[in-house]
């Protein structure tokens, strides 16, 4: 098992060692994340000054939560377009360990990298803002937190799919997966608003649970008791997505290995 | 005595896009068989690029494969490599089948590609500690093998922490080979590890594969085309064409069995060319492209 674990570490080094090559591009991309939460934040500044830090609160625990879920699912979907990118696919998964070593390790690290960024966004929102977090419960939004990375993960595991069966339109529809969940999600309003037709998707998207709790958490102080509907359903997600997600990318990969397509582009 | 390595009627064939003459055939059957699909995707057709091959390699032979671009040598290594499952027959490693115990064969095999695959803007000694760790070795231990190794081809110890994507392809595929060698493989796959490496380079690469297999009774199959290469390091030589295997022997036989009427023995190369049914412009153009 320790050996398996070392394995997986594999994966967070050579990501870490990656990101500290390309320090110069990480940086365009952390303050472009920055900007972006504080514009999303100054939305809330508008209106009445009495309810402004609800409001600003609302918006950028919205910002805050889809920027690291976002991060997460990103970093494991595209971890397979990023090898076929390099020319390291076959070179990787010819290693002899078995590919939830491989998986463990992408996910591991999508979680590292999308908490660092989120708590440097953190800093840079409470400096700007001057938010009173004085009534928030702050465990239950950070456990909220851990269970929708399950969920998260096990989407990512089944969205790396589409990158190792599709070499050329895997990627993009990643995206557009992405950009999807962000839709009905009410990561920046209710899902109250979205049309009656679009709601029920908002229903199997765990970002959806991840909102509510948290910002119940944050905003209204709720506790463990109050948030644990939400909690179960995010933990009951992701006990159905990681293993459903795992076995399609293992039938993904046998359709790769059948088909020629578990090789580098080009 | 069981082979170390051993391909039983081995199939594999691919859909590929339809080239202009395929699609001529097709609409010459009429306006039925046209598909309004075809506007966006292109019709495919089914290509064999292994048919029916067969051979065994003994421990610690050196077996080299010879064939043109696109003749299905990288095709037989990535089966071999549990990269690609056969459509039909069986390849097996030391006993062990590359379908059904995939785990076992990864754990005996290594591979150098064609393609120096690394991740070029992290140093070797970066990659090498990767890929340490993530084939179970200790990355200490790795990384001493590693430097060992490359110490051995001539890389320069100063160059071990510089980005690949700032070294020669040369440098890199010796990395690559550091690599393989790294988690002391009982069998090596090489994918035409000498191509592209200057001439000194080449003969470092080719010494060192024969004292691996000296010193560790490694087996291996190398893919490549130079035939000097191929007379110098390999035991037997198949030669591949069209995905079939069109002779297999050793090198001496080969050139043996087209000696003509006076005894003179022709080169490997001259073998090559009469086995594949190319003359030296046809050759000239293949890997011009």
């Amino acid at each position: 098992m320790f050996d398996k674990m070392k394995s997986s570490y594999a994966l967070v080094q050579r990501n870490f060692n990656m990101v500290r090559r390309d320090i110069g591009w990480e940086l365009v991309f952390i303050v472009y994340e920055v900007v972006n939460v504080l514009t999303i934040g100054f939305i809330g500044v508008n209106g009445p000054k009495e309810t402004m830090n609800e409001r600003v609160l609302y918006l950028v625990a919205g910002a805050l939560l889809w920027g690291f879920l976002s991060a997460l699912f990103h970093e494991v979907a595209e971890s397979v377009a990023w090898e076929r990118w390099e020319g390291t696919i076959e070179y990787s998964f010819m290693a002899p360990q078995p590919r939830g070593v491989y998986m463990f390790g992408v996910c591991m690290w999508g979680i590292l990298y999308g908490f660092v960024r989120t708590v440097i966004c953190l800093a840079a929102v409470t400096l700007m803002f001057r938010i009173s977090l004085a009534g928030a419960n702050l465990w239950a939004a950070l456990l909220t937190l851990a269970a929708s990375s399950l969920a998260f993960i096990g989407m990512g595991l089944a969205a790396a799919v589409l990158p190792l069966i599709s070499p050329e339109k895997g990627s993009p529809a990643t995206h557009i997966f992405q950009a999807l969940v962000l839709l009905v999600s009410g990561v920046y309003y209710d899902v109250s608003v979205l049309p009656a037709w679009v709601r029920p998707f908002s229903y199997v998207s765990p970002a959806t649970y991840t909102l509510r709790a948290a910002r119940a958490a944050l905003l209204e102080g709720a506790g463990l008791r109050a948030v644990a509907p939400d909690l179960v359903m995010l933990l009951v997600l992701g006990v159905v997505l990681i293993p459903v997600g795992f076995a399609v990318f293992s039938a993904g990969e046998r359709y790769a290995m059948r088909t020629g397509k578990l090789k580098r582009n080009g | 005595m069981t082979a170390a390595i051993e391909c039983l009627h081995a199939h594999k064939s691919f859909r590929e896009p339809a080239d202009g003459e395929d699609r001529a055939n097709h609409r010459g059957r009429g306006l039925a068989s046209l598909r309004v699909l075809d506007l966006v995707a292109p019709r495919k057709v089914r290509v064999d690029a292994v048919k029916d091959v067969s051979f065994q390699v003994k421990k610690g032979e050196i077996f080299g494969i010879l064939g043109p671009n696109g003749s299905g040598k990288s095709t037989l290594i990535r089966l071999i490599a549990t990269l690609l499952t056969p459509d039909s027959g069986t390849v097996t490693v030391f006993g062990r089948d590359v379908v059904c115990d995939r785990l076992e064969v990864r754990r005996c095999i290594n591979r150098v590609s064609v393609e120096a695959a690394f991740f070029k803007r992290l140093s070797a000694l970066e990659n090498l500690e990767y890929a340490a760790r993530l084939y179970g070795l200790d990355a200490r231990e790795g990384k001493r093998r590693a430097e060992d190794i490359l110490e051995r081809l001539g890389f320069l110890h100063k160059k071990m922490t510089v980005p690949l994507e700032n070294l020669s392809r040369g440098m890199q595929q010796k990395v690559a080979i550091a690599r393989a060698l790294m988690t002391a493989p009982v069998a090596l796959l090489l994918d035409e590890p000498t191509t592209g490496l200057d001439p000194v380079s080449k003969r470092e690469v080719q010494d060192f594969v024969l004292e691996v297999r000296e010193t560790h009774d490694t087996t291996v199959i190398l893919t490549t085309h130079d035939m000097q290469e191929a007379e110098r390091l390999c035991d037997r030589i198949a030669v591949i064409h069209g995905g079939e295997f069109v002779a297999l022997d050793t090198p001496q036989n080969l050139k043996a069995r087209f000696a003509d009427g006076d005894g003179r023995v022709p080169t490997l190369e001259a073998v090559f060319f009469r086995l594949t049914g190319s003359n030296v412009d046809d050759w000239m153009r293949e890997q011009g492209e």
